[in-house]
């Protein structure tokens, strides 16, 4: 017998969950040298943090909807907005808020959205406002991105598409059918998965037998890598690469980055059914904010007094936010029906007017 | 001018569209080197390239989650499903995300594609090769169902399809692919969605169809004739949104109406028209409505699907039961 195929899986992390380099100065990437930069990608890590915070009070309080929390998902996910250039996409699922907020989505839209309103989906901000939406249905943005990806390949474009999905989210077809696509056509695609360990309550050891979701890259014949997904260094790093590759025409990569759901599924969920107290609290030890802030204070880059600072301008930022959400009108009955298709066909006018003549009284 | 088939009017409108507007893409399963398997894609591949008319890896899900992607960015897709029934892994992408893609994001995106599939039975195939399933869009908010019916009809409709900013789901009857030629002049000229066609005047009982059951209403029509019934025959066409007040104005006038398609009855598109009758038109009705459909099974495998499918026979004899009520 002779060897058909044969592959390895890299693993990717600079810093350990303590803050600490593992590897030289000189070996970090140019972005990761620049302290800056890096207190930029902290402050929003940060500023993640405290929207997510707030957002689950305000669910606590009766003024949400059922929101997904992105507590532990810091690193991973700032470091795939922050690497994107504006002119790529990106397609979500439902809690990728860090690389959200970097492009442009704003607080309020979040809360519009899962507040119970359509308009949350209007991104008003570029680059936001040309991404795909939250995608609720499970990794079927993957192939929205790999269509997009198509396009600009048809097109001749120096843009990426850029999607996320969770472990869960890897098991489906959609997931395979987009790498699949894309290694077969060579298409400038990243689908990033961001592995936080349970898919609500079922975990990672359940959902594959692979026993990494990173090579399922290799069933696509895609480059890939696993990554530490709280070092945001090493996911920013790995988002780089493949982006670049994709920019030159050599096609897709696959990211994964192991991180933590340190919270519940969303806030109709109660994880301590189905997950140890003690497994929670390790992973927590782990968490990728304290992790950067510990490099960022040993480089002198940060202190407690900066902190301070952030998090009262944080708060601002957030009673502003909050404060818009809450003072929006909503929208009129009409609105069902005004976006069903470009233009109101005529059998769908006589029901807009029936649902109008109701609103106003006059049934 | 050449004297084409349904099925080459189909190729006629898509090279049309192609050569005029470059965000024009074709993908799906064997539709580039090979034309698809019924030859709906013959030469687009050659004269447009393989990017443009994509065999994309055999997985429905992926066709059309990245025909929802193309679209998004602004092209304009057309994704091929082989036969109506593989359309059911496509579904999610055209329910979740195309049909609701600009209700979603308040007009931000959108997805301007066109679903195309052969559809029906009597075509002696294999199982799953003969489905019946346009009630399974006919519901689902956002979406056309457009049926053509003939060489010129699928021309101009498809045309209006790819040009429309919305999804269009367009089922071929593939039964009458083949069934006849005539003149199709490609001028790119475009017939409206959301309109039935009138095929033939009468006065006795309103025939309403679509798809391949319109060469059965024909021909029965022509029979009752014979009779001295006179039969109005309406091609649907688009079946969503529904142009009813062409049904109504009909049955205003023969105060008889049979409706005739192959899938099963019940909770069939037909239902609904019978519905909007009883709601809007009960006064002038003279008689109950019938219906003429695909029984409630499976359709049979070749052997017998032509028992399933309705005949002349029976469209004939429910048009007599409404004459018979006076």
């Amino acid at each position: 017998m002779s060897i058909a195929a044969s592959f390895e899986i890299q693993h990717l992390r600079y810093l350990d969950p303590e803050g600490k380099l593992l590897v030289k100065e000189k070996d970090l990437p140019a972005f990761a040298r620049d302290l800056d930069h890096m207190v930029e990608l902290y402050k929003l890590m940060v500023s993640t943090r405290v929207f997510d915070t707030k957002s689950i009070a305000l669910q606590r309080t009766g003024k949400l909807g059922t929101y997904a929390s992105c507590l532990g998902h810091e690193a991973a996910h700032v470091g795939i907005g922050s690497a994107m250039q504006p002119e790529d996409v990106l397609a979500v699922s439902y809690r990728e808020y860090g690389a959200q907020l970097y492009r442009g989505v704003q607080p309020r839209e979040v809360y519009t959205y899962w507040g119970g309103d359509e308009r949350g989906n209007d991104y008003q901000k570029e680059p936001a406002r040309h991404d795909f939406a939250w995608s609720v249905p499970i990794a079927t943005q993957c192939l929205h991105a790999a269509g997009s990806a198509l396009a600009f390949k048809i097109r001749g474009e120096k843009r990426v598409a850029v999607c996320t999905v969770g472990d869960g989210g890897s098991s489906k077809a959609d997931f395979y059918g987009a790498i699949n696509l894309a290694g077969a056509q060579q298409l400038p695609l990243v689908a990033v998965i961001v592995n936080n360990q349970w898919a609500i309550s079922v975990p990672r050891s359940i959902q594959t037998g692979a026993e990494t979701l990173a090579q399922k890259a290799i069933a696509a014949g895609l480059p890939t890598i696993q990554v530490d997904g709280n070092d945001i260094i090493a996911v920013r790093k790995a988002m780089e690469d493949a982006l670049e590759r994709a920019r030159k025409g050599e096609g897709a990569s696959v990211i994964e980055a192991v991180t933590y759901r340190l919270g519940d599924h969303t806030t109709a969920d109660d994880a301590r059914r189905y997950r140890d107290h003690a497994e929670v609290e390790q992973a927590r030890a782990r968490e990728p904010v304290k992790r950067l802030r510990a490099f960022l204070e040993s480089k002198k880059a940060w202190d407690q007094k900066k902190e301070d600072a952030w998090l009262s301008e944080c708060d601002d930022w957030m009673d502003n936010e909050v404060n818009a959400y809450l003072e929006t009108k909503t929208q009129p009955v009409t609105a069902m029906f005004d976006y069903t298709f470009a233009e109101l066909p005529e059998d769908l006018a006589r029901q807009r007017a029936e649902a109008v003549a109701l609103e106003s009284g006059e049934h | 001018m050449a004297q084409i088939t349904l099925i080459e009017a189909v190729t006629q409108a898509m090279a049309w569209e192609m050569a005029h507007d470059d965000s024009v893409v074709v993908l799906g399963e064997d539709v580039g080197v090979n034309g698809g398997v019924f030859r709906a894609t013959q030469g687009l591949q050659e004269k447009f390239g393989p990017l443009r008319v994509l065999d994309t890896p055999l997985d429905e899900t992926t066709i059309a989650g990245a025909t929802v992607g193309l679209a998004v960015q602004g092209m304009k897709p057309i994704a091929e499903a082989q036969f109506e029934g593989f359309i059911y892994p496509m579904m999610e992408h055209i329910n979740c995300h195309a049909a609701r893609m600009r209700n979603r994001t308040r007009g931000r995106l959108s997805v301007p594609a066109v679903f195309r599939a052969p559809w029906g039975g009597g075509i002696r195939a294999p199982e799953h090769h003969s489905e019946a399933n346009e009630h399974l869009f006919t519901n689902v908010p956002g979406l056309r169902v457009v049926l053509p019916t003939s060489p010129a009809r699928a021309y101009g409709l498809l045309l209006a399809a790819i040009r429309d900013p919305d999804p269009v789901i367009f089922l071929e009857p593939k039964r009458i692919y083949r069934q006849y030629k005539e003149e199709v002049p490609d001028d790119g000229e475009a017939l409206p969605l959301d309109v039935c066609f009138v095929l033939r005047d009468g006065t006795d009982v309103t025939l309403v169809t679509w798809g391949a059951q319109v060469k059965e209403c024909l021909e029965a029509a022509d029979e009752m004739a014979e009779e001295g019934i006179s039969a109005e025959v309406i091609d649907v066409a688009t079946l969503t949104p529904l142009d009813f007040d062409t049904i109504a104005e009909s049955v205003g006038k023969t105060g008889r109406c049979v409706i005739v398609h192959e899938a099963p009855r019940t909770a069939g598109f037909g239902a609904e028209i019978a519905a909007r009758l009883a709601e809007e038109c009960l006064f002038d009705l003279l008689a109950p409505v019938q219906r003429v459909t695909g029984y409630d099974t499976h359709i049979p495998l070749f052997q017998m699907e032509m028992k399933y499918l309705p005949s002349v026979e029976r469209i004939v004899a429910a048009a007599k039961k409404t004459l018979a009520v006076s």
